[in-house]
């Protein structure tokens, strides 16, 4: 039961979602529509405050991977890839390319667990009409089966390389915590063998769904590395010609509080809204899929939707997943583990700034650090945050679309609507040092 | 309260079960869907009435068993854990937010204002307590479930018992017992490593040590730890603020750890951080 209130007033209207279902955390819907035109959508955020940027004040880059973690229980080794390629690029470390691999592989695991999550249990249920997953379930179990296989296989590679499959323990500046045997590695390879087949079918089965009709075009901001899909590393590109170091996202974007949030809300500097996650990244990157998940983006022929149809986002999210596993068993085929765990290292002062692509999407992690390499300033920005006003500009756009319907369809479609940008509530609430102050 | 009880009275036969979060990062409840291969049979037992991250069916209550992620932090967070409590027979914390007030439990040692006005231009807009604080310091728990995140063996153990009407077993021993039942080479007399494995409690499976590094207490304490005692002999070859900073992570604001950290003077940190004396005098 939502505690939704519609109030219809001529042709005035106020829709409030109290509590948002299926989505990573809490936050609320607010749209309130006057003479037929949206006059306000508020995607607000009212998660409980945890002052990350603070708590890792003080702290070495090791203790900060640590930390970070836990800003995010579903996309943990996002938080702790940015953080460990900040802390190497600030302490000029080279790193073996054994690690690099490794790290991918991790993050791979990630996609998979998170994108698995997503489609099965957060998005499906809507696109079928059911409240939840196992509802679906008592309906459809071999899908939702399936979906959890695939999901496992993910939890598996980060669990094998990180000792679990949330907050995993081994990333470590300089490499990981010891070496990662060969033997470890290759003992995922059945379980991907079949996530394959998992993935492939996912991509069918997301292509014959029939999701709500709208569509914008909107500013997409995705990483975009010359030599593979974007994942650890890239430069900071757009569909209207942005192209710039990851380092450097403070010269182009710039976070506000608002009132209605918890959440910090990022813009451009020329005060747009921009859209970060699978389909951003489907869409700018598409050349540098794997072979076999451009193969699949090409058989269900929705290229163009996912690139201007938010509510198609599951479709992204399923040639990524197709990506993911390909990708992963290709490092899996070819390992052979480094001589050490890690290389030595020296702290330094100086900037540690970096951005790698979560799940959801581009995050970017600065902090100052003092000659012992510890954090004097931090400044941490998710992909939800980034989302959110793009998230607030879609609604506003869309509700105007659907408002002849039925009150509970109204609410139902807007909350489906929020649904597909994935958002991490968890995520988005912690907060920066901000330094621009911008409130209407 | 007793570690580990079970049931307080006989469940119904399908279960209601509600599973709420406070402040934190969803991962111990994400720990339920990753019960993956267990997750549809259990649903299969239960009724899963509450869920907000899984499911759009809403309650609010009774709930025969609840899970509680997330430490108490805001002024609606305190309201709404004693609703939950009336409504709920079998309460149980998961994870170390719930558990023992997570890591942002390192707030309640420093001006809570200070903090929120570096982070916010407009602190006013942020409803937010200046403490994080676990479960039982708001409301009695029946049964808690350690980790950050909480293990998966653990949860499905706990699970089973519960549907089997028998007393979970979560054992409460040492970090260190696992590591010698795996055969790991102890890292703190071997390798020189800071490990709280001595005084934190089992179920991870000596993780940390089993890839190589030290301990750092996720579990929290075990019963009868003896912070002061590990303190002492890791403060042989280091500084007290760097014993404390081990200590100052997810379980921070246990008394076991806590006692160490204030008597470093506090955790890690710059000016708006470490001044238990302001804190005494509030």
């Amino acid at each position: 039961m939502h505690d939704a209130v519609i109030a219809p007033g001529g042709e005035d209207l106020t829709v409030d979602v109290r509590n948002l279902t299926r989505v990573e955390g809490e936050g609320s819907l607010h749209l309130r529509v006057r003479g037929g035109a949206v006059e306000s959508a508020q995607l607000e955020i009212f998660e409980a405050p945890r002052y990350f940027e603070r708590l890792v004040v003080g702290r070495s880059m090791d203790e900060v991977i640590d930390i970070v973690a836990r800003i995010c229980g579903i996309c943990p080794v996002a938080y702790q890839m940015t953080a460990v390629h900040a802390a190497e690029s600030a302490f000029d470390i080279e790193v073996d390319p054994a690690t690099v691999a490794l790290r991918r592989l991790l993050y791979c695991g990630e996609w998979i667990e998170s994108h698995a999550l997503h489609i099965y249990l957060l998005h499906l249920p809507d696109l079928l009409g059911y409240p939840s997953a196992l509802d679906l379930a008592q309906h459809e179990r071999p899908t939702v089966e399936g979906g959890l296989r695939l999901k496992r296989a993910g939890n598996a590679i980060v669990a094998r390389i990180g000792g679990r499959a949330i907050h995993p323990v081994s990333v470590r500046v300089g490499g990981f915590s010891r070496v990662i045997r060969r033997d470890e590695i290759t003992s995922l390879r059945a379980d991907l063998a079949e996530a394959m087949d998992l993935a492939e079918a996912t991509v069918d089965l997301v292509g014959s769904l029939e999701p709500p009709a709208f569509r914008r075009d909107g500013r997409l901001v995705a990483l975009r590395a010359p030599d593979t899909y974007p994942m650890n590393h890239g430069r900071i590109v757009s569909n209207d010609g942005l192209d710039l170091a990851v380092s450097d996202w403070e010269s182009m974007f710039e976070e506000r509080q608002v009132a209605w949030s918890h959440a910090l809300q990022a813009h451009g500097r020329d005060g747009r809204p921009y859209l970060l996650g699978p389909s951003s990244r489907v869409t700018l990157d598409a050349d540098q899929l794997h072979p076999r998940a451009s193969a699949a983006l090409t058989r269900i022929g929705l290229a163009d939707a996912i690139a201007h149809e938010p509510n198609w986002s599951i479709a992204a999210r399923a040639v990524e997943l197709v990506h993911a596993v390909a990708q992963a068993i290709d490092i899996v085929d070819a390992y052979e583990p480094p001589a050490k765990g890690s290389v030595p290292w020296l702290p330094r002062a100086g900037t540690a700034a970096w951005a790698t692509e979560a799940p959801r999407g581009l995050l970017f992690q600065r902090f100052g650090l003092d000659a012992d390499g510890r954090v004097m300033e931090a400044r941490i920005v998710p992909p939800t945050s980034q989302n959110q006003a793009a998230i607030e500009a879609d609604l506003a756009l869309f509700a105007p679309t659907i408002l002849d319907r039925p009150h509970e369809e109204i609410t139902h479609l807007l909350e489906q609507l929020i649904r597909s940008y994935d958002p991490c509530i968890s995520c988005a609430t912690h907060f920066l040092d901000l330094k621009v102050e911008d409130l209407p | 309260m007793p570690a580990v009880p079970g049931p307080r009275q006989a469940l119904r036969s399908r279960p209601r079960i509600g599973v709420v979060k406070f402040a934190s990062c969803d991962g111990c409840q994400l720990t339920l869907l990753d019960l993956e291969d267990d997750l549809l049979a259990i649903a299969d037992r239960v009724d899963i009435v509450e869920f907000a991250e899984a499911t759009s069916t809403r309650s609010s209550g009774p709930f025969d068993i609840l899970f509680v992620e997330g430490s108490v932090s805001t002024p609606e967070q305190a309201e709404e854990i004693v609703r939950l409590r009336a409504a709920t027979t079998t309460l149980v914390t998961i994870g170390a937010c719930a558990t023992a007030g997570g890591i942002q439990a390192l707030r309640n040692w420093a001006d809570h204002d200070a903090i929120r006005s570096l982070v916010y231009p407009q602190p006013g807009y942020v409803e937010s307590l200046a403490t994080s604080t676990p479960i039982a310091d708001h409301v009695a728990v029946d049964a808690e479930l350690r980790g950050c995140p909480i293990s998966p063996e653990q949860l499905r153990e706990f699970v089973t018992a519960v549907l089997a009407g028998r007393r979970a077993n979560l054992p409460d021993e040492a970090v260190c017992a696992e590591c010698k039942r795996r055969g790991v080479v102890c890292v703190a007399v071997a390798g020189g490593v800071t490990c709280l494995g001595p005084v934190t409690r089992s179920g991870c499976g000596a993780l940390c040590p089993a890839f190589g590094r030290g301990c750092y207490g996720c579990f929290g304490p075990k019963e009868a730890a003896n912070g002061p005692g590990l303190a002492t002999w890791l403060g042989r070859d280091r500084t007290s603020a760097d014993v404390a900073r081990a200590f100052a992570l997810f379980d921070a604001w246990s008394p076991p750890f806590r006692g160490v950290i204030d008597a470093a003077g506090g955790p890690p940190g710059p000016i708006d951080r470490a001044i238990p004396k302001e804190r005494s005098d509030a």
